[in-house]
């Protein structure tokens, strides 16, 4: 099989899984829809895998499988670029991808949507797989407004419910003010180097650096740091960065696999590839690179508080991806990419496997989701508490388990920056790391230890009558199993190639000046000296605290719970997400509500129509009346009006003279 | 073949005209049956008679293809001159289609005097493919304003209650436009020596304060035509009370006159005009762009709301025009193209809705996914091809204009992608009013999915805007030679 045959067979497999059980879901049924889709996404995974092998053996590849249009002396294609990078991303989402795909078997066969849901999912990863195996800015965006429209039709996957229309509709506009920025930056690109295509763009990157261009009057910017914010911005809607963050809470109305899939573990890290595929032009402008670096600071830290005084358990989750993204985001701004990369694969396992166990509880919880009646699930449900486990270890940063190389690695490398900003972001990121451990504690001392606080009378909000909670079934915790594993390992094996073993040489550009990660790596002495380092640094002792602190007052001492009012302004600004909810209401939503009313209104009602369009008709009749009144018919009225216009002749003559 | 007999050209606009009068001859009251087979048999035949002239089409040639001409009035020098380019062809290409769907969409909802109803649009459509087939001003002129004769009785026979002021302010605002351009066109006949050739007068120069003034009257005529802000508001009347069928050809196809119109005329004959105002008609159409996006998002009726997505989109059609490059001309061509398909698509969603409730009011519905699952599929694809989406036709022509735009001025780019928040914000809200939700009302829980008829025609559309979207390679290679051609017109200096 040639290269260019493989990589189709990757890309367009799930496409025809999802085409199969989209258009014929109904002849093939249930299993035939999930038994298709899963092997299309079987397929893709293999196919992953060998190309993966080939990367790793030097193998890259860069070409068009077809022309898009041809404009002028521009040619637009579709075309592939697998590198290190593509490869990584590949693995990534199929793996996270087929371990969903069998989960939903579980999780969704009592859905009457059951084949339309396989459909999605398999489109999802599709269209992620174009995103990133793109070789051009225009592909990328085909993917990244793919994947965007899957998003929008999978959180209205219950377009029955109020709350998911109204949050799928949300998520589209609010990535859509991303890709406003987005497409503003594939146009300067465009314009300014004559190509979409990565290399030869990434080719003229320094060229791009040396030009200014002027947006206001007399004020000079630099070319490459005002496409490199173009960009981000995109990047800031798809990967929910403060303050284009506020669509990613809501997307938790849709099912929780996608959840895991789509708003954990890939989508929404897609911004970050973007930013690492674009190292060669973020590393010619440390403007952009600040701006990055302050927004994932304040991501990293403002939304993980957040995630503290949540009571339903997808949206704890939902508020530590935000939380994490941040970091990643951190990572880009310090130049430090192959960290955020390697923290984005490590993240897309533990965090789908946090995802995808909430998706457990909830199921063995018949339906509810809210942490205050829950408890003691520990005993009912024991592999989903040691798998959640496992996973929180992971996501606060536990040495030896992969959130600890990867988080640890972004706090170093920022602690190691000069850029402006990196003061800031280091304080984020470790008080960050206290809060992470916080919420992520709060909501394990919640669900699992402690008593039940179900009840057996209570009613949940669909009405059944509650049954006891019960462990899933095996087709649920399988991929949480394997999730598992991949949480424990996936940070020790890969930490040495992928950041100081020259994984991404060739494929991340990192200027000199900008190295931190290589700095960091003269420290480096294995992940089993770096595992037991662990265990003396400041991050372990501050999680380690925030583990306390929320066993203190979750667990051990009620009183304390109760003294929490105290604080009660600020839980109150937490609860209301620091109003930036009710601020897009008012100022966007309604605002641009009103001004329409009023264009409308006013510009096109009351003047266009009413006054130019009707009033030229009105003038019209009106001057006919007129006229019609100045032919009386008397002789003599005509002969005064002659002798008022001779009179008027003679003296503009004389004046005229 | 017919096509020794009678010019390729003139087979295209006569065969549609030929059996709207056969329709009306072998038509009339009791002979529905007739009337509808022989219109869809005429929309076909006009359709199919496209094919081998796309095939044959010479995509690398300059000159105008499929030449003809025989005098017509010879005291004023008048010809019978018809001609192609690839932007006449695509555009002829989108009328042929756009007659067959609406043959069929009126099939079974057309009751009163079908015959007549059948006729006007076969004669409407002939004389679209007259305008964008004329090498001669004059007859240019005479197609164009035949046009407004069908379009009129359409509305104000077959429309809603409201029929005769909208189809009054129709013809008063689109006639009052042209009227100037006929004064242009004499004024012209007079500078080029006493030609109407259209060829002769981008070979003649003109004074620059002649130029402006020629450019204003024909400008009055187009700007009218595709609705530029702010001669726009007879559109959304129209639309409203316009039969579905009327709306689908109003707004595929008789917009796409005024774009025509700016190409073929105004940009060649007064390069030096168009260059000079160029400034003046882009900011205009930046203002449909965000404004008419603004009142788009408020509307409360379907159809007011996708008259007025149209006027917004319209405005990426000018502004791909005047900002003189070729992915902007390409992208405002492909607009063309891509909104006639898309508007197209989603007038006769509604047109599928009033059919059933009688009703074009968003809040009479909600909730219609519950009933109309398959409805609601087709239509979602017209939804977000008319917000942009990659992948689907109305990505194609937005992008190729804000990549041009940029190269002009990075301000005129970022008012133009303004749009992909404000399109989806308001074509995705009407969707979710409209479709999603829980059953809204008992109407809605009652409603039939779409018939075998309807699915047919969403459809074959959902494949042609996607198709588009995916592979517009075909589009754009038609139109290439032609663009460079007016652009390097319209950059001469003539006076």
């Amino acid at each position: 099989m040639t290269s260019m045959n493989l990589y189709l067979l990757a890309a367009l497999s799930p496409l025809l899984g999802a085409v199969l059980a989209g258009f014929f879901g109904r002849q093939i049924g249930r299993s035939g829809s999930h038994s298709v889709t899963i092997l299309g996404v079987t397929v893709s995974l293999v196919a992953s895998l060998i190309i993966f092998r080939d990367v790793l053996n030097g193998q890259v590849f860069n070409g068009a499988v077809y022309t898009w249009a041809l404009i002028g002396d521009v040619t637009f294609e579709v075309g592939f670029l697998i590198d290190r990078l593509s490869a990584l991303m590949m693995i990534v989402v199929t793996s996270v991808s087929l371990m969903v795909h069998i989960y939903t078997i579980g999780y969704m066969k009592e859905d009457l949507g059951y084949q339309r849901f396989f459909s999605y999912i398999s489109l999802f990863t599709f269209a992620m797989l174009i995103l990133v195996m793109s070789n051009n800015f225009l592909q990328l965006f085909f993917g990244w407004e793919a994947v965007g429209l899957v998003s929008y039709l999978l959180i209205g996957f219950w377009y029955k419910k109020d709350s998911a229309i109204y949050a799928n509709l949300k998520a589209f506009l609010v990535n859509r003010v991303g890709d406003f920025g987005f497409l503003l930056g594939i146009a300067l690109v465009l314009h300014y180097a004559g190509s979409l295509d990565y290399v030869a763009v990434f080719a003229q990157s320094e060229n791009l650096a040396t030009q200014q261009i002027e947006l206001f009057n007399e004020v000079e910017w630099s070319l490459v740091t005002v496409i490199c914010i173009c960009l981000f911005v995109g990047a800031m809607g798809k990967s929910a960065q403060f303050p284009l963050h506020v669509w990613l809470p809501d997307s938790m109305e849709g099912p929780t696999p996608i959840s895991a899939l789509i708003h954990a573990a890939t989508m929404v890290t897609a911004g970050i590839f973007l930013v690492a595929r674009m190292s060669p032009l973020f590393e010619y402008s440390e403007a952009a690179l600040s701006f990055v670096l302050i927004i994932g600071s304040i991501t990293a830290l403002f939304m993980g508080l957040l995630g503290l005084v949540q009571n339903d358990i997808k949206r704890v989750v939902a508020y530590s991806t935000l939380s994490q993204l941040g970091y990643m985001t951190v990572a880009l701004g310090v130049s430090a990419y192959s960290a955020a990369m390697f923290h984005l694969m490590t993240h897309a396992f533990f965090k789908a496997l946090l995802f995808l166990a909430a998706g457990s509880v909830i199921i063995g919880m018949h339906h509810q989701q809210d942490m205050r009646y829950m408890g003691g699930l520990r005993r009912k449900m024991p592999i989903t508490w040691l798998v959640s486990l496992i996973g929180s270890l992971a996501l606060i940063g536990f040495p030896f388990l992969s959130g600890f190389y990867s988080k640890d690695s972004i706090i170093e490398t920022v602690h190691l920056s000069t850029i402006p900003g990196s003061g800031f972001a280091y304080a984020a990121v470790l008080i960050g790391v206290f809060i992470t451990a916080l919420y992520s504690f709060r909501m394990y001392f919640l669900v699992f230890e402690g008593e039940y606080r179900g009840g057996t009378a209570k009613r949940n909000h669909t009405g059944h009558q509650h049954h006891e909670p019960h462990e899933s079934p095996m087709v649920v915790w399988m991929p949480l199993v394997v999730l598992a594993v991949l949480s424990v390992v996936s940070g020790a094996i890969s930490i040495e190639s992928i950041l100081f073993g020259g994984y991404f040489d060739g494929v991340i550009f990192v200027l000199s000046s900008h190295d931190v990660v290589g700095q960091f790596g003269e420290h480096f002495h294995g992940w089993l000296a770096m595992g037991l380092h662990g265990f003396q640094t400041l991050p372990f002792w501050l999680a380690l605290a925030g583990v306390f602190v929320a066993w203190f007052i979750f667990l051990y001492s009620p009183r304390a719970r109760a003294r929490l009012s105290v604080f009660a302004p600020i839980t109150r600004l937490l609860e209301e997400k620091y109003f930036l909810d009710k601020l897009n209401e008012w100022c966007f939503a309604l605002g641009s509500r009103s001004l329409g009313g009023i264009l409308w209104r006013f510009g096109d009602q009351k003047i266009i129509d009413g006054l130019l369009v009707n009033g030229s008709a009105k003038l019209v009749g009106k001057t006919g009346i007129l006229l019609r009144r100045m032919q009386t018919g008397f002789v003599s009225h005509y002969a005064f009006v002659m002798i008022l216009g001779a009179f008027a002749l003679v003296t503009i003559w004389h004046f005229g003279k | 073949m017919l096509t020794n007999v009678i010019g390729s050209l003139s087979l295209i606009v006569w065969l549609p005209i030929a059996f709207g009068i056969l329709v009306l001859v072998f038509g009339g009251e009791g002979r529905e049956r007739i009337s509808k087979w022989l219109s869809l048999l005429g929309a076909v035949l006009g359709a199919l008679v496209v094919i081998p002239l796309w095939l044959q089409f010479d995509r690398s040639e300059v000159a105008f293809q499929f030449v003809e001409f025989s005098p017509w009035v010879d005291t004023f020098n008048i010809n019978y001159h018809l001609g192609i380019d690839g932007i006449s062809l695509i555009l002829i290409l989108l009328n042929v289609v756009t007659t067959i769907f609406v043959v069929v969409a009126g099939w079974e909802v057309i009751t009163k005097r079908v015959s007549h109803y059948h006729a006007a649009f076969l004669i409407l459509s002939g004389m679209i493919n007259g305008v964008f087939c004329s090498l001669d001003a004059m007859l240019f002129y005479v197609f164009f304003e035949a046009t407004l004769i069908p379009m009129f009785l359409i509305i104000g026979v077959w429309g809603g209650p409201n029929r005769v002021y909208a189809a009054v302010k129709f013809f008063l605002y689109t006639l009052a436009g042209s009227l100037l351009t006929l004064v242009a066109l004499i004024y012209l006949y007079r500078l080029s020596g006493g030609s109407f050739s259209i060829s002769d007068f981008y070979a003649t120069s003109i004074p620059e304060s002649a130029q402006v003034m020629i450019f204003l009257a024909l400008f009055a005529a187009f700007a009218v035509k595709i609705p530029m802000w702010p001669v726009h508001t007879w559109l959304p009347d129209a639309h409203v009370e316009a039969p579905t069928g009327g709306s689908v050809v109003l707004a595929a196809v008789m917009l796409k006159l005024g774009g025509y119109g700016f190409l073929r005329l105004s940009l060649p004959i007064v390069p030096d005009a168009a260059q000079q105002l160029a400034p003046f008609v882009i900011a205009l159409s930046l203002i449909a762009i965000v404004y008419i996006g603004f009142v788009a998002l408020i509307q409360k009726d379907m159809k007011k709301l996708i008259a007025y997505s149209s006027i917004s989109h319209m405005g990426f059609v000018t502004l791909g025009i005047f900002i003189f490059n070729a992915e902007g001309m390409q992208g405002a061509i492909i607009q063309m193209v891509s909104h006639g398909f898309i508007s197209a698509a989603l007038f006769l969603c509604v047109g599928v809705l009033y059919d059933r409730l009688h009703s074009r009011e968003i809040s009479d519905y909600g909730g219609v996914v519950n009933s109309m699952p398959i409805f609601a599929a087709l239509f979602l694809v017209f939804a977000m091809a008319n917000a942009g989406l990659p992948g689907t036709s109305g990505f194609v022509g937005e992008f190729l204009v804000i990549m041009g735009a940029m190269a002009s001025n990075f301000w005129f780019a970022f008012a133009a992608a303004m749009t992909l928040i404000l399109g989806a914000a308001y074509t995705l809200w009407m969707y979710k009013r409209v479709v999603f939700g829980d059953v809204g009302s008992e109407q809605v829980a009652g409603l039939k999915d779409v018939n075998a008829r309807e699915f047919t025609m969403l459809l074959v559309l959902a494949l042609v805007v996607i198709g588009v979207g995916l592979y517009p390679k075909p589009f754009t290679d038609v139109i290439g030679v032609s663009v460079s051609t007016i652009l390097e017109l319209a950059s001469v200096t003539k006076y």
